[in-house]
């Protein structure tokens, strides 16, 4: 053990509500444990820092050959849920709220109060300047607690010496 | 098991340190805890959490998490992280006489 601070950086560039908990729940326990946290949000990953988004992250069972008809409740050990049936109207909102209230069960809080608990435990959030340009999004699109809009080279630089995770 | 003095009193501890019998802690204990981790002096508002946490912990048999704390003991989360600096989460396991959390967040 050296004296130095650990650190971690986590890269955010999936927008779907599955991808969006891992770099929170190792984030909160990086900062837990007394570990330097930073979060780069790029490309879909996005919408996790989006005011008119996070709250409405989804999962869509279409192409997802990890999602069983069993977590429907339909106990057919493990058959897939047909990507036909995946298509049908309201198979993603289904699915979307499938997850969340398993998520709730388990006192995991939403995406949006997730990320304000990682900021106050002092997590630092920067969103991606090519992919702000890209999407025409500017800081007050943000939740609070984004620092600022940071190039590839920057995040580069503020993580010198951290454990990169990319999710 | 290892067992370790502190503030007079001899009690038994895991490998990390972590006491393994919440009935040997005693105050005086969580002062002389807090000291080894940097927290010179236990204010009410850490006496709020750790007291808390003793309360949950004789309930459920388990430290609580971090959320549990801030959720349930009237400390935020900003306050905990001042209050508990560079890792809240085995440090107020430790000085409130309890093994590490359970769970993930």
């Amino acid at each position: 053990m050296t004296d130095e601070t650990r650190k971690i950086a986590f890269i955010c560039s999936k927008g779907t509500l599955d991808m969006a908990y891992p770099a929170l729940i190792m984030g909160w326990a990086a900062l837990g444990n007394g570990i330097d946290v930073t979060i780069f949000f790029t490309f879909w990953g996005m919408d996790i820092i989006n005011k008119a988004r996070v709250d409405h992250l989804e999962i869509a069972p279409v192409a997802n050959t990890s999602m069983k008809m069993s977590m429907m409740g339909v106990d057919t050990g493990n058959l897939g849920i047909p990507n036909l049936m995946g298509v049908l109207p309201g198979m993603t909102a289904f699915a979307t709220s499938l997850m969340k209230s398993k998520m709730n069960k388990l006192e995991v809080p939403p995406v949006r109060e997730y990320l304000q608990m990682l900021v106050d435990a002092g997590a630092k959030l920067y969103a991606c300047k090519m992919s702000v340009d890209m999407m025409d999004l500017k800081m007050e699109d943000f939740v609070d607690g984004v620092i600022d809009i940071v190039t590839a080279g920057d995040f580069i630089d503020m993580t010198d010496g951290a454990q990169i995770i990319f999710v | 098991m290892a067992t370790r003095d502190i503030a007079g009193k001899t009690v038994q501890v895991n490998d990390e340190g972590f006491m393994t019998n919440p009935d040997e802690w005693e105050k005086n204990i969580a002062i002389e805890i807090a000291k080894e981790e940097g927290i010179v002096e236990l204010t009410p508002a850490h006496w709020q959490v750790i007291e808390f946490c003793r309360k949950k912990a004789a309930e459920s048999g388990a430290a609580p998490t971090l959320r549990a704390i801030t959720t349930g003991s009237g400390i935020s989360t900003k306050d905990l992280f001042t209050l508990f600096p560079k890792g809240p989460a085995k440090k107020v396991a430790k000085i409130s006489g309890l093994g590490k959390p359970e769970g993930c967040v």
